[in-house]
């Protein structure tokens, strides 16, 4: 131990450059994350935009017909947009009802021994891989709808039988993707809101019901609301378990249609696409990625005023 | 039945009495006592309050039910499929079999290669972040651009990892593409994880550590990262349960073989499809049958990693960030 015979003032002089080179080292992995989500938005624009002027912007962007490797070609993709629009808000519609409702139950309404069973299996409906939710999707939530069309569709001659690969399957799937998302983030939302509101409304006479809707479900508003901008970012964005779910035609989201999301479209097109088609696959994903930047926006403005009403 | 729309329309009453009636008056005693004894001690049941109710524990059971469904079709389904060859054995067409150990041995390559990449990078970022940044511009720029790194979807981190990594780089689709592309994608995860856990570590060992003379790397390296090893650790095994189940920033990126590794380093360079990825083209190609082996498979590893972070943040108390 010769490190103890130097005095705190030699050891001084040859401590920098380890203390230097520390400190340049976790810098530089700290902007490591500024530097990936610059190259990703550089990336993405970089090979997005040059479809945007070979097609016309408005020609890609409003256009209604897709017929890639046609001749000539056509790259309309609003279709595509508007199905990943309607298809997120049908699934946020049917799963963050569901999902809130969990979050009351985990947080307010279950026995402590039974939510705490509860819990993990939320997660692990998290931890489930993406192609498995597909996979279930093709063999139970297909045949079934295949079923419903048939019934509902029985005497139609203009309708295309999907054999059940339609909008609504994959609207399905994603509610439960979200689901687990949503939960989640609802119950610590619900855990957060302070006890002396719940106190204050039983003391007054209010039911554990009319607490928990009126009086900690408002309470836990901005919460909720992170729970449900995620849910959209998670549905929107989720590509393989819908991929083969929705069916694989460009059509307008209509429930029975087969439709392409553009997550899908992506996966769908890109091991075989080429020149301009390629291209236009990665204006997608530039559509796509704005569509992200769009909720990050406003999850920030919502931790904002999180965080504003919790000073 | 006239008994109960009696009750109710008593119940109505009370309810809307109860709304108006009930003030304090000058004393503080409640002015309409008989009516605030009926609520507490005849306990009437609100209509609204049962539906509520009712609602809750109906989606709570859809929750539930759905995850036990999952588990128990995707077993039934699958246990049959699993067998000796299965997990031992390279898919060949030529003899007509399947086996799913070269995607096992893809997926292994890939979450240690990631892992290998993005556990330092992770937990240096975290240390500059909790340890050495003074708040401004700088660590509200990492932060927030960490944060939007967690919401991007795969599908993107895929898209970029396949013009960058696979084009611009030259590397191609293998292994190496696909876990740079992963590295992105949990990097969130460990810096969140690895953060929460030194925020943990109370500030009376650094001020011990540092007033003993240590200097601030030596603090860092002996008293603060074994204090916070595991809050990393829990970071680090929620990114290969992430890994293990991604598929779509996958598919465009470390490919779809299926082959063996010839040696060692070799396999960093080729096309290596893990098992979500081959459960994928299973899936495609209608062969279900396989495609449940494959999700029973991945349904236990996740079971695992699940039970493990369990574990862990029990043992050690740590808090988990997803």
């Amino acid at each position: 131990m010769h490190e103890t015979d130097n005095s705190i003032l030699l050891s001084k002089k040859k401590i920098p450059v380890v203390e230097k080179a520390a400190e340049y080292i976790f810098t530089a992995c700290g902007l490591l994350a500024v530097l990936a989500v610059f190259s990703i938005t550089f990336y993405m624009i970089w090979s997005g935009t040059p479809a945007l002027f070979k097609v016309g912007i408005l020609d890609i962007l409003f256009g209604t017909v897709w017929k890639p490797t046609g001749d000539p070609a056509s790259f309309g993709i609003l279709y595509v947009i508007l199905t990943s629009i309607i298809g997120t808000g049908m699934a946020i519609l049917i799963g963050v009802p569901i999902g809130i409702l969990t979050a009351v139950f985990l947080a307010e309404t279950a026995p402590p021994k039974l939510a705490n069973a509860v819990r993990p299996a939320v997660e692990l409906l998290a931890g489930i891989p993406s192609v498995i939710y597909g996979l279930l999707g093709i063999l139970i939530l297909n045949p079934l709808m295949y079923k419903l069309e048939l019934k509902i569709f029985a005497g139609s001659t203009t309708h295309q039988f999907t054999g059940g690969a339609n909008l609504i399957s994959a609207v399905l799937v994603l509610a439960l993707m979200i689901l687990p998302t949503v939960i989640n983030i609802s119950e610590s939302a619900l855990r957060a809101v302070p006890k002396q509101l719940k106190s204050a409304s039983l003391a007054l006479g209010a039911t554990h019901i009319q607490t928990i809707f009126q009086v900690i479900l408002p309470a836990a508003k901005s919460g909720i609301m992170t729970a449900i901008v995620l849910g959209c970012g998670r549905a929107i964005g989720e590509a393989m378990a819908i991929t083969l779910v929705s069916g694989s035609s460009v059509n307008f989201p209509l429930p029975f249609a087969s439709v392409r999301f553009l997550t899908t479209a992506i996966v769908a097109e890109m091991s075989y696409s080429q020149g301009l088609h390629r291209e236009v696959l990665f204006t997608i994903g530039l559509v796509l990625f704005a569509f992200i930047m769009l909720i990050q926006i406003g999850l920030t403005r919502l931790f904002k005023r999180g965080a504003m009403e919790n000073d | 039945m006239t008994e109960a729309t009696e009750m109710n329309a008593k119940i109505r009453t009370n309810t809307r009495a109860a709304k108006v009636d009930i003030k304090i008056d000058g004393e503080g005693n409640l002015k309409n006592l008989n009516q605030a004894s009926s609520t507490i001690y005849d306990k009437k049941v609100r209509v609204l309050d049962r539906f509520l109710q009712g609602l809750i524990y109906l989606a709570a059971s859809i929750s539930i039910l759905i995850l036990v469904g999952i588990m128990g079709y995707v077993f039934v389904r699958g246990i049959s499929q699993i067998n000796w060859q299965f997990l031992s054995t390279v898919q060949s067409a030529r003899k007509g079999t399947f086996g799913i150990l070269g995607n096992i041995v893809n997926t292994v390559y890939i979450v240690v290669v990631t892992l290998l990449v993005v556990t330092p990078i992770g937990i240096g970022s975290a240390i500059y972040l909790n340890e050495y940044a003074k708040p401004g511009k700088i660590v509200n720029m990492i932060v927030s651009t960490t944060e939007i790194l967690s919401g991007i979807p795969s599908i993107i981190f895929g898209l970029f990892g396949m013009v960058f990594f696979g084009n611009v780089l030259k590397l191609g689709y293998s292994v190496l593409t696909g876990s740079f592309t992963l590295m992105l994608m949990v990097l969130p995860l460990i810096t969140r994880n690895t953060q929460e856990a030194l925020k943990t570590v109370p500030d009376s060992y650094r001020q011990g550590a540092l007033g003993m003379g240590a200097s601030k790397w030596h603090m860092i390296r002996t008293i603060l990262l074994p204090s916070a090893m595991p809050g990393i650790l829990t970071g680090v095994i929620l990114s290969v349960g992430r890994i293990v189940g991604e598929s779509a920033a996958l598919l465009f990126t470390a490919g779809s073989g299926f082959q063996l590794p010839r040696s060692l380093f070799s396999k960093l360079f080729e096309s290596s499809g893990t098992l979500t990825i081959q459960l994928y083209l299973s899936m495609q190609k209608a062969k279900y049958d396989q495609a449940f082996g494959i999700a029973l498979v991945l349904l236990v590893l996740v079971l695992g990693i699940n039970l493990l972070t369990h574990w862990i943040t029990k043992r050690f108390g740590t808090e988990r960030v997803q």
